[in-house]
């Protein structure tokens, strides 16, 4: 088996045992990234030198048995809107094309601290905005399961590096399905993790009140390894949630025998691909079997998910984006600027994707004075109504299975004419974000030869228990471990 | 609602509106654009206006209650960045200040 | 009148607040809005020094937060909210128990998130007021506070050829905006509502006030309307006065502008000013777009604030005594008029002074106020002293007015003596001494001195005697001459008398 297809786990096994250097499997990643990715394009960037000298720092570690832990010497890399010192940081924009942060996210310093090896950055919808990657600056990514497919968005290419064995595992970000969504297309592992779980200091904020921060992987157990690393409150985020981070490890092992699993109903409305439902019936089975009570819940207000989403999405990204202005870092376009207000107005026409800038001019429509009552704030009061659906229904279950995507990875320019259709197809995923709860999306079958996810939603803070009931679903069956024919 | 059904209500974004938020957000854009633009905000907004229908009388809003409160730091002082490594990313800077071209009447 | 650092006299062309005129009697409506920037080591929500802000080299006082670059993220300084809960109390509001910031959304070169952290709807403090002694009324009156809510400063813009120069030093520095009600209705009553709050940001050491330095700004909100009426009229905004002078000239200004205004039939446009004091003009700031839309939210980054009962019970025990207790006090328990009381007061370290030389001194409250408004400010203010660092211990003055009272040296001496005390630094006894100035009060002597005035001038004796009293004053300065200004005037008096008495029986 070649280096760069070992999972985390098979990967700090063979180098805890010193039968493999991290140097050699950062070199064999690297080179495995150079052959495959002109082919997918996961990558914005790739930073050979800067790895290779992060390897040689993990054999040494590893040499003198220094602070080893599961992650030394692994090769891994992350969604561009995730501060990289110097590493050039793009959000997949024109207006950060050049731009290189002189820090570090504070989740990078704990990868950084636990030994892990940044080989690179990965594409993605600009500024996070899009759910098919289609809408990078830059290029588009390919799925690697079939070229002329998306690969989802918007952490495209953090699912399908990690698909196609571009390093043991990356970081996404996650605000209305942005690590489901990729992963579910991909055959990919993903965490969108509790709000408030990861830090997110360092990451180039889309919607402050949504964004999370969580692990891609081959599988649930390697997942639960990126977690550990990562989790836990940090002083520099000041929503980031104080309660002690768990042994995500430790429980994975348990059985699942007794736990409740509820169907939200309204989640299994008419919209899905039949073969898509085909395979969630079938992992619904799956858990049946392994000793879960099925039952029925109901998430009431499920079809007003989409516009909280997106309202609160609008206002958040209007003013997170306000500080790209060209005057302290990134595009700057001073040409026939007679003025500070002409250097703003063609650096960001010049700088911003057709995206981008609609949701930015809508987010300043729903703010505006006469209108922040009937939307931003109407939407702030239904989101409470989403919460409180989640409440009552994990007082009937411990964990809730619903597809993450309607439909399995569609074609390259298929959705790209009109925005609402493209909104649309995040209907599974906008929910649990406004309310901040987890959800951990697992390989779960194909459907016409492409890949479909389920997701498992759980309650704040039960990562844990997602893990350990994707772990059990994942001894039993064997849909995460197939790979892409150019693998 | 698929976008080519019509548009159900009177609402509508119109391009003068389009122009006022692009400027807002200081957004250059064509006349052209603001048309393009008011179709596509009309029938994104309109769509969620869907929300009305949710009785929302005696509801908190979510931003206003948070599972953390309080959270603060001491006063104390944290070291700082270099200005070297600040102005690296400065597109226009005289080493000390960061330059920005005049400003008429802004504030 | 204690004066020091800045003049807060005012001048003859203030007495335009009330207008005169066989027309429209206008009153003026004003409320003020100040921004104090709080004594924290560090910003409101980074770690970066906040305290050189304006002393240190450009840029250096920075990080990703105050900097805006991508990724940072705010975290509240609980010092700042300490003193932003303690002015609250100071200024007698309701802390709110539950604190939200907001984002204010707006571009400018000196905003670098393009919004600035700020509060809207739950504010630290709100609904205060505070208590002003207004001259020349001499009456109290009570100014409603609006609000007291905590913000972070921008950055300092200047000029250089075709390009505006940003320093981010002073970008996120805590602010604290206090804003009155438009209960002031005159010139005066600003100018006493302003120096309270700076004295009371002093006191409470959470603001220098050392408005050079641009701790301190205000923005007046200015209005008239026909005297005896209620309404509320058009008002306009006059932004970045940095002085007291600066405040009162424009408000007087502003008010003369509307007034004219409205005489004349026109309308007043609510509009932004600024206030040019070379022209001595306030001037229209409106931009190229309509009143800001600041599209006001709560701010996602940073939890809400709870403020217990208890911490704000805690908080309150810190609390020193404030300026209008001081006041009260030293009119009880010194003997004070409430204008003496309130001249004291205006000034934390002067207040200082004066009550630790009545502690040190045997001589009446009232006398030492006297030395202290009068001689004593007239050597601080002509030999610029800051006030904060008087170079007279106050053992020292007590010392000196001691002397005066106990009779040791007169007047005339004793204001040598404080000139000198001004000029070496030493202690009066000591100079009093080395100078000779003890007052002579010796009986024989002094009788001997007058005896001799009389017996040269005859003319003059026999003058008084037909009834001009004027030449007894004459009289007293010959024995001042003859004394070198040292007989006890006291005594003198009274012995001259006797001998004038004598003189006419003879």
């Amino acid at each position: 088996m070649e280096l760069y297809n070992l999972s985390i786990r098979a990967a700090h096994d063979l180098i805890s045992k010193k039968q493999v250097s991290s140097l050699e499997l950062t070199t064999a990643t690297l080179e495995h990234i150079h052959n495959t990715d002109p082919h997918i394009n996961a990558f914005v960037t790739v930073a050979d030198e800067l790895a290779l000298e992060q390897a040689r720092q993990a054999d040494h570690r590893l040499q003198i048995g220094a602070k080893v832990t599961p992650l030394t010497g692994i090769p891994f890399a992350v969604k561009d809107c995730i501060s990289t010192k110097a590493v050039r940081t793009t959000c997949s924009s024109k207006i950060l094309e050049n731009y290189i942060p002189q820090y570090n996210a504070s989740v990078i310093d704990r990868l950084a601290d636990a030994g892990a090896v940044l080989v690179g950055k990965h594409n993605m919808d600009e500024f996070g905005m899009g759910s098919s990657c289609e809408n990078s600056a830059f290029f588009i990514t390919h799925n690697p399961w079939d070229l002329d497919r998306v690969p989802g968005g918007s952490s495209g290419g953090s699912a399908a590096a990690v698909a196609a064995s571009m390093g043991a595992f990356a970081l996404g970000e996650d605000t209305g399905g942005s690590i489901r969504m990729p992963a579910s297309f991909c055959n990919v592992t993903g965490l969108k993790t509790t709000y408030g779980r990861v830090s997110r200091y360092g990451l180039i904020a889309l919607v402050s009140s949504f964004d999370s921060i969580g692990p891609m992987a081959r599988d649930a157990y390697d997942c639960a390894t990126v977690l550990q690393a990562i989790a836990g409150q940090d002083p520099h985020d000041a929503t980031s949630l104080p309660a002690p981070v768990p042994d995500y490890l430790q429980n994975l092992e348990k059985p699942v025998k007794g736990l409740r699993l509820g169907i939200p109903k309204e989640y299994f409305q008419a919209g899905m691909e039949p073969g898509v439902e085909g395979s969630i019936r079938a992992a619904i089975r799956t858990f049946e079997e392994l000793g879960m009570e099925i039952r029925e819940v109901s998430l009431p207000h499920t079809k007003f998910g989409l516009p909280v989403y997106y309202l609160v999405l609008f206002a958040e990204a209007s003013a997170n984006l306000a500080r790209f202005d060209g005057t302290r870092f990134g595009l700057s376009v001073t040409q026939g600027a007679k003025n500070v207000i002409d250097l703003y107005l063609q650096t960001r026409r010049a700088g911003f994707g057709p995206e981008v800038k609609r949701r930015i001019m809508l987010g300043a429509y729903v703010l505006s004075a006469g209108y922040y009552d009937a939307y931003y704030l109407k939407a702030q009061k239904v989101r409470t109504l989403l919460r409180q659906d989640f409440d009552a229904a994990f007082e009937q279950c411990d964990a809730l299975v619903a597809p993450t995507c309607p439909t399995t990875a569609f074609k390259l320019g298929e959705k790209t004419d009109d925005p609402l259709t493209m909104y649309l197809s995040d209907i599974y995923v906008v929910a649990t974000n406004p309310a901040g709860v987890p959800s951990l999306s697992l390989p779960c079958g194909f459907s016409n030869g492409m890949p479909v996810g389920m997701q498992l939603i759980g309650k704040h803070l039960s990562e844990d228990l997602l893990l350990q009931i994707g772990h059990a679903y994942q001894s039993a069956t064997d849909w995460h471990l197939k790979r892409p024919a150019i693998v | 609602m698929t976008p080519q059904e019509p548009a159900k209500t009177d609402f509508t974004i119109d391009a003068d509106m389009v122009k006022h938020v692009a400027f807002l957000v200081r957004l250059g854009i064509l006349e052209e654009e603001a048309q393009a633009f008011s179709h596509q905000f009309t029938a994104i907004i309109d769509y969620f206006h869907l929300l009305n229908e949710v009785d929302t009388q005696n509801v908190k809003p979510a931003c206003e209650t948070s599972s953390t409160q309080n959270v603060m730091r001491p006063d104390e002082l944290r070291p700082s960045m270099s200005r070297q490594d600040f102005m690296k990313n400065v597109p226009h800077q005289d080493g000390a200040f960061v330059q920005v071209p005049l400003v008429f009447g802004e504030e | 009148m204690p004066t020091n650092p800045q003049p807060i006299g005012i001048s003859n062309d203030l007495q335009l607040s009330k207008i005169p005129g066989d027309k429209m009697i206008c009153e003026p409506v004003i409320g003020l809005e100040i921004h104090a920037e709080l004594q924290t080591k560090s910003k409101m929500f980074c770690g970066c020094s906040a305290v050189y802000s304006s002393t240190s080299e450009p840029n250096t006082l920075i990080c990703p937060v105050c900097t805006a670059l991508p990724g940072a993220m705010p975290v509240v300084n609980q010092k700042a909210v300490e003193q932003a809960i303690l002015v609250g109390l100071a200024l007698n509001c309701t802390i709110n128990p539950m604190n939200q910031f907001a984002r204010k959304n707006y571009f400018y070169p000196d905003l670098p998130k393009g919004y600035q952290i700020s509060q809207y709807t739950l504010p630290v403090a709100s609904d205060g007021w505070l208590d002003i002694f207004e001259e020349p009324m001499s009456e109290i009156q009570r100014v409603q506070i609006r609000r007291a809510h905590l913000e972070e400063d921008t950055a300092k813009l200047s000029h250089q050829g075709k390009y505006a120069l940003v320093d981010y030093n002073r970008a996120g520095v805590p602010l604290l905006e206090i804003v009155s009600e438009p209960d002031m209705h005159t010139v005066e009553a600003t100018l006493a509502y302003a120096t309270r709050i700076r004295a009371i940001l002093r006191y409470l050491g959470v603001n220098s006030g050392d408005m050079e330095k641009g701790v301190l700004r205000f923005e007046a909100n200015v209005s008239v309307r026909p005297a005896g009426s209620q309404e509320l009229r058009t008002r306009t905004e006059i932004k970045n006065l940095n002085s007291f002078r600066a405040l009162t000239r424009a408000c007087a200004y502003e008010i003369q502008r509307q007034t004219q205004l409205y005489e004349s039939g026109s309308t007043i446009v609510q509009e932004t000013l600024g206030w040019d004091d070379v022209k001595g003009v306030t001037v229209s700031q409106r931009s190229k777009e309509e009143a800001h839309d600041y599209r006001y939210f709560p701010e996602p980054d940073l939890p809400p604030l709870e403020i217990s009962r208890e911490w704000a019970e805690q908080i309150k025990t810190g609390l020193p005594e404030l300026p209008e207790a001081r006041s009260q006090r030293f009119v009880s328990e010194f003997g004070l008029t409430i204008k003496e009381a309130s001249l004291l007061i205006s000034e934390k370290s002067l207040a200082d002074y004066f009550e630790r030389t009545v502690s040190l001194s045997k001589s009446p409250a009232k006398v030492i106020y006297n030395w202290i408004s009068g001689e004593f400010m007239r050597f601080v203010n002509d030999l610029g002293i800051d006030l904060d660092h008087l170079p007279i211990p106050a053992g020292n003055l007590a010392e000196l007015v001691d002397l005066a009272t106990g009779r040791i040296i007169n007047d005339n001496s004793a204001k040598l003596v404080l000139k000198d005390m001004f000029e070496t630094g030493q202690a009066p006894k000591a100079i009093v001494e080395a100078k000779n100035l003890a007052q002579v009060s010796d009986e024989g002597y002094l009788e001997s001195v007058i005896a001799r005035i009389l017996s040269e001038n005859p003319k003059e004796v026999a003058s008084y005697l037909a009834g001009k009293e004027a030449v007894f004053q004459w009289m007293m300065g010959q024995v001042a001459r003859l004394t070198r200004g040292k007989a006890d005037p006291q005594v003198a008096r009274q012995l001259l008398l006797l001998a004038l008495e004598r003189a006419k029986n003879k």
